[in-house]
């Protein structure tokens, strides 16, 4: 019976060939690391997060006068409202977790190279809505690093030529931040994920057309291919299991852990803390901010240090596969921008003082620096690596690979194709 | 038939193009509902003018009244303050004291750092903003950045000797 009903439904729908291909029999390099599991757990996450925010919904009150009061009444009243909440917030944390240590892992194993670009993109597009999504949950609470935090980041579009006042007040519904801004923050905040979920869709098959790289960067895809069902089901599942201990043991045992003490203080327009910090996963970013004197300056700087993880594609001039394993300078550049990033992160976290200043702005340099030295220190390596003389191995792929360059060429060529 | 349909290309892309137009027009006029509902509502825009009565803050005194939503810090600044701030022009942004207040014992400023938005706090001579370290002195100059710009004095009068309205110059 259920084989008819399957039969039925593949008669008019692609059921079955759609699972075969795309889950089940989707081949997958059989050399993927644990590194290769970040993905699929910010999938993992994004469910939790959807889930966990429409039950945290049907209990919030986007309102200035009870929002603060009905977070009250989901820790203390609703049942397991603490639960949902914790999971929410801690959530928000491990989301940006996983794609932190997702977004390292492509950088680097070079996955972002061709003809993966657009795959990189589509996550560098992907990282800007959680960014807005994140920075828009954070309001609702309107506890006072919730409403200090939503007035320093709106203040930013100040720095739009002409019409800045105009936007920012556009942006806020009010000259503050206030019960307009608050009400469309929740709306907008209901809306994204699901636009989160469009972009994974676009991002996925963007995959499902290149396929995944791997730890080698050699591409193996008509050789070493094995299907995802039950080889990449039963690893993904397992680094699941390790995600969920870490995940739990902040959500029932250090919950507050990641909330600022200060943002259990009901909002007061009147009064900013004295120490005003962002959430952790913004910390580099708000540092980069602080470090440049200049209002537009460091607008523009923040800007673009989310974006500059986009030009990578273009910076990366080294034709040795296989990211940081067959290169060593590239690799100590990477482990180096990991430091930068901690310190930026130290330096965001810390009042501004005129010594951490002075090393945020260092950071800075540095931060901007490695990206901008990518081009210039990826043809020294590969020179001098060619010289020093590389595996045969990794000759014999790139010989191979400039071979489908040009044979792809003359193809189109053949065929009379415009390029 | 053929020729009709050939002769009539010219007019079929010219009404094509002409649709599309007239579509984009109306996509784009229906946006702007839309748009302008983000701006401040009526009710958001009443609340413009603020009525201030200065008799019970002392020399040295300030007080914080709420102005369309913001701090506006006013200070009732004793003669050494008005002398030191006289003497300054500012560094970052320079203005004379003069241009900045209209009675020199009484400064008015929005209490808002022109930065990022934070509300400094009154330390010392003048404020600090303890989100990105800015400073300002006792006239509501920035005299240490990252802000660009002094605090912003806003449109006010004096109704009587001690009451002003803010809000309407």
């Amino acid at each position: 019976m259920p084989n008819r009903i399957i039969q039925w439904i593949d008669q008019r729908f692609p059921l079955t060939s759609f699972v075969k291909h795309e889950l089940t029999d989707y081949p997958t390099p059989r050399n993927l690391s644990y590194w290769w599991n970040f993905g699929f757990l910010a999938g993992v996450v994004l469910v939790l997060q959807v889930v966990t925010g429409i039950f945290l919904a049907m209990h919030y009150r986007a309102d200035i006068s009870l929002s603060f009061d009905s977070i009250q009444h989901i820790m203390r009243e609703v049942n397991y409202g603490w639960l949902l909440r914790y999971m929410h917030a801690i959530g928000a944390s491990a989301f940006f977790f996983v794609i932190f240590v997702h977004m390292a892992r492509t950088l680097y194993y070079g996955s972002y190279r061709a003809p993966r670009e657009l795959l990189w993109w589509t996550g560098q597009g992907l990282l800007l809505l959680l960014m807005a999504t994140a920075f828009m949950g954070y309001l609702l609470p309107w506890g006072q690093m919730s409403y200090w935090g939503a007035t320093v980041i709106t203040n930013l579009f100040q720095a739009t030529p002409f019409f800045g006042d105009q936007i920012v007040i556009w942006l806020r519904g009010d000259y503050t931040v206030g019960d307009a801004t608050l009400t469309r923050f929740f709306a907008l905040h209901y809306l994204f994920p699901f636009i989160i979920i469009g972009a994974v869709v676009i991002h996925l098959v963007a995959l499902h057309t290149v396929k995944s790289s791997n730890p080698s960067g050699i591409d193996l895809a008509a050789k070493d291919n094995i299907p995802f069902h039950p080889y990449f089901t039963i690893k993904d599942l397992y680094g699941l299991g390790w995600f969920l201990i870490v995940y739990s043991v902040f959500v029932f045992f250090m919950p507050d852990s990641l909330i600022e003490p200060a943002n259990n203080i009901p909002a007061n327009p009147m009064q900013t803390p004295n120490h005003i910090v962002p959430e952790w996963y913004f910390l580099p970013f708000y540092a980069i901010l602080r470090s440049v004197p200049n209002l537009v300056g460091g607008v523009v700087a923040m800007g673009l240090s989310v974006m500059m993880f986009a030009f990578m594609p273009f910076l990366d001039r080294s034709r040795i596969p296989g990211g940081a394993h067959y290169r060593p300078i590239y690799r100590v550049q990477f482990f180096l921008f990991l430091i930068d990033m901690l310190v930026l992160g130290y330096v965001g976290y810390t009042p501004p003082t005129s010594q951490t200043l002075f090393i945020g702005q260092i950071a800075t340099l540095c931060y901007f620096g490695s990206f901008f030295l990518i081009p210039l220190v990826s043809r020294i390596e590969e020179r001098w690596l060619v010289k020093r003389g590389l595996p045969p191995a990794v000759i014999e792929l790139m010989e191979s690979e400039a071979l489908a360059i040009e044979e792809h060429r003359l193809k189109h060529r053949r065929r009379g194709d415009q390029p | 038939m053929g020729n009709e349909l050939a002769g009539d290309g010219d007019r079929r892309n010219f009404l094509l193009k002409l649709t599309a137009v007239v579509g984009g027009a109306g996509v784009a006029a229906t946006c702007v509902p839309f748009v302008a509902s983000m701006n401040p509502s009526t009710d958001v825009l009443a609340k413009a003018e603020t009525e201030v009565d200065l008799t019970d803050i002392t020399p040295g005194g300030v007080r914080t009244v709420a102005w369309q939503g913001k701090p506006v810090f006013i200070v009732h600044r004793t003669p050494e303050e008005i002398q030191a701030s006289a003497a300054s022009n500012g560094v970052i942004d320079p203005e004379p004291d003069s241009k900045r207040v209209q009675k020199p014992e009484w400064l008015v400023v929005v209490g808002v750092c022109t930065h990022m938005g934070c509300v400094p706090n009154k330390e010392g001579p003048g404020w600090t903003c303890h989100c990105h370290g800015s400073q300002y002195d006792d006239s509501g100059r920035v005299t240490r950045g990252p802000a660009p710009k002094n605090l912003e004095v806003p449109p006010y009068h004096f109704v009587a000797d001690n009451k002003i309205v803010i809000g309407k110059a």
